[in-house]
């Protein structure tokens, strides 16, 4: 056996060696370590953990300084290695109505049973730089108790139901198949699941500028944010070899549910529609973003005309996931010298038409 | 302790090497079809040859001998990368000699020497679609394969005659496959369309982002599409490569200087090697093509 040494070896293994030291920055200031990234980033981690699609902090933020805090690259990191697990079993799905709830408010009602709980939001902060923090700032120390309520907090979705004055979510089998776009290709028409799983893998910045193409009217859904949680649930899995459930851990998971106009059709009367967003830690921009479009493309299902980019399946779920996106585009830095040189021998040849024809005429 | 023993045998676990075979087994009853499958995430980025790796990595055994270029040159910086990620995670010979490998993975060429029985060419395909830039929809050009209904891209054959006086296609050049399914020859330049006909070797083709396998099985049918008063025509050169004299080979364009200086050689650099060194040995044909 022997091994093939070229010329791009060595400059790859180079560039390497730059990357390294322009990851440490300035040796002098001390280093970042993962610890300060997962307690101190924790959105930046929690970013990570949901579209790379895997519930892992430590490595989450290892990977967001492996990639010197680019998050794409990040998640790109953390789905490559996601995708050398073995896969035990698909866990049974988790109760957001049983959520040890940090965060819940609602839009649509003043008050409700479970209470307004604003938790720890930048909502209502003003956007003022804060010169303290250029110091090692000292822990808060909170001058209110955290209130825990243990008792179940009623989706305010249910609390509509109850009325009839919101469309039922469709009856779904507990141990019923659910797709998984990562084990199967998808195929259009897409079902809601596979397209819940593309979004909630989906980027945040392009989910966020088609809910708001909705807003704007390319697609309006008339949304009133009728819930968004957030807390912790337990995870549950049924392992084969026993049968019974057996508890995981706790995750942390947001929640959005979008409550939406619908004018009713000749089989159903009017009323309130539903659009869903979940995203993994406080990802609330996400799983708002995400219930938009989410409601968006139902468009087919409630019989709306499918006109605007949200509605369109195949292009929303086709470009939504920003680590196949980043490598389409970015493979263009790739050598392309060869079929390049196929289009320059053509234009060549056609200036060589195109100036005989010229020449032709400007004889005639 | 090596990567290799961290990871399979070429890097994907065997319940997804299995799923790709399937998915290889039904490309290859079918030539030309494209089979969706369940595309894993890699360690290289999408469209980078994440698809022509995951065959490679299906395909490959212990004691396989793998040849990988892009462009037609076993040195760019990409197919230094792949096979370096393939002496790491699976520890196989590696080769530059065409004829010396029983896998080859490439992106845009066909090696110049002549494939023979036995060794399988890995295509990486970006859009394996050749409908794909006349209907952007996917439930659409289903359709369209599964009715044979091939008009539009006849259509654009056509217009493009009507105003340029010839096919201004000049690489992933459509073809028909056994007379069956219009297949994208991943963009290879079109002068290499003929060497997929009745090819001895089999020729897989992986898309990695868009999930698609497909497959040329040995001794098939490739038919450039053309027209009766229109005929296909390969891309010819002027002349032949500057260093080592071959007439009727693909050329890369080397710009030498900034006042119009241009330099034709070889784009597969193992051909060019192999015709301007004395008969090698081992040794010789690791040396880097002058350029």
């Amino acid at each position: 056996m022997y091994v093939a040494v070229k010329g791009g070896e060595a400059a790859i293994a180079a560039a390497h060696a730059l990357l390294d030291k322009e990851r440490r920055g300035d040796p002098t200031v001390p280093a970042l370590t993962t610890e300060q990234i997962r307690e101190q980033l924790a959105l930046a981690v929690d970013r990570v953990t949901c579209e790379g699609s895997l519930y892992d902090r430590d490595l989450a933020a290892l990977a967001i300084k492996q990639a010197r805090g680019d998050l794409i690259e990040a998640i790109f990191l953390l789905r490559a290695y996601r995708s050398t697990l073995p896969r035990f079993g698909y866990a049974i799905p988790i109760q957001t109505g049983a959520m040890a709830i940090r965060r819940r408010i609602s839009a649509t009602f003043k008050d409700l049973p479970g209470g307004q709980v604003l938790g720890p939001t930048f909502d209502y902060t003003h956007r003022l730089l804060d010169d303290g923090l250029n110091d090692q700032a000292p822990a808060t120390e909170l001058t209110h108790k955290i209130a825990h309520d243990e008792a179940a907090v009623p989706h305010v979705a249910d609390l509509l139901g109850a009325q009839g004055l919101i469309e039922q979510n469709a009856e779904v089998e507990i141990g019923a198949p659910v797709g998984d776009l990562t084990r199967d290709p998808l195929t259009f028409p897409a079902d809601r699941d596979l397209r819940l799983q593309s979004l909630a893998r989906g980027d945040e910045g392009l989910l966020l500028a088609l809910g708001y193409s909705t807003q704007r009217g390319y697609g309006r859904t008339h949304p009133f944010a009728g819930e968004i949680r957030m807390g912790h649930v337990e995870v549950h899995l049924v392992p084969e070899e026993l049968g019974f459930e057996v508890s995981l851990g706790e995750i942390v998971v947001t929640e959005c549910e979008m409550v939406n106009q619908f004018k009713g059709s000749a089989e159903s009367p009017p009323q309130f529609t539903r659009g869903y967003g979940l995203a993994f830690g406080h990802s609330e921009r996400k799983a708002m973003s995400m219930a938009l479009v989410d409601r968006a493309l139902r468009a087919r299902d409630l019989g709306e005309e499918v006109i605007a980019p949200a509605q369109d399946e195949e292009f929303v779920l086709s470009h939504v996931d920003n680590v196949q996106a980043t490598g389409f585009v970015e493979h263009l830095k790739l050598p392309h010298y060869v079929d390049f040189q196929a289009e320059l021998q053509l234009v060549r040849q056609m200036r060589r038409e195109w100036e005989e024809a010229n020449r032709k005429e400007a004889a005639e | 302790m090596s990567d290799a023993a961290v990871y399979n045998f070429a890097y994907l676990d065997e319940q997804t090497k299995r799923m790709i075979r399937r998915a290889l087994l039904k490309a290859v009853a079918i030539p030309g079809y494209q089979v969706p499958f369940a595309s894993r995430e890699m360690p290289m980025p999408y469209g980078w040859g994440t698809g022509g790796v995951q065959v490679t990595a299906a395909v490959l055994g212990a004691d396989d001998t793998l040849k990988v270029i892009d462009q037609g040159a076993d040195d760019t910086t990409n197919a230094v990368s792949i096979r370096k990620f393939f002496e790491r995670t699976a520890g196989v010979a590696t080769t530059t000699h065409t004829s010396d490998a029983t896998v080859i993975q490439t992106r845009h060429r066909i090696p110049e020497t002549p494939l023979r029985e036995g060794q399988i060419l890995v295509y990486q395909v970006p859009i394996p679609e050749p409908l794909r830039f006349l209907e952007p929809r996917e439930t659409e050009t289903r359709r369209q394969h599964a009715l044979e209904d091939y008009g539009l891209m006849h259509v654009k054959l056509y217009e493009d005659i009507a105003r340029h006086g010839h096919i201004a296609t000049t690489y992933a050049y459509p073809v028909k496959v056994d007379g069956r399914y219009l297949m994208d020859p991943s963009p290879t330049p079109k002068f290499d369309n003929p060497k997929m006909d009745m090819c001895p070797a089999l020729q897989l083709f992986g898309a990695g982002r868009e999930k698609r396998i497909y497959a040329l099985p040995p001794y098939t049918r490739v038919v450039s599409l053309d027209f009766e008063d229109h005929p296909f025509e390969p891309t010819k050169f002027d002349r032949g490569c500057a260093l080592c004299g071959a007439e009727g080979i693909y050329l890369d364009e080397v710009v030498t200087d900034d006042r119009g200086g241009r330099m034709f050689v070889c784009s597969d650099t193992d051909f060019c090697e192999s015709r301007c060194t004395p008969p090698r040995t081992a040794a010789q044909g690791l040396n880097e093509v002058p350029r």
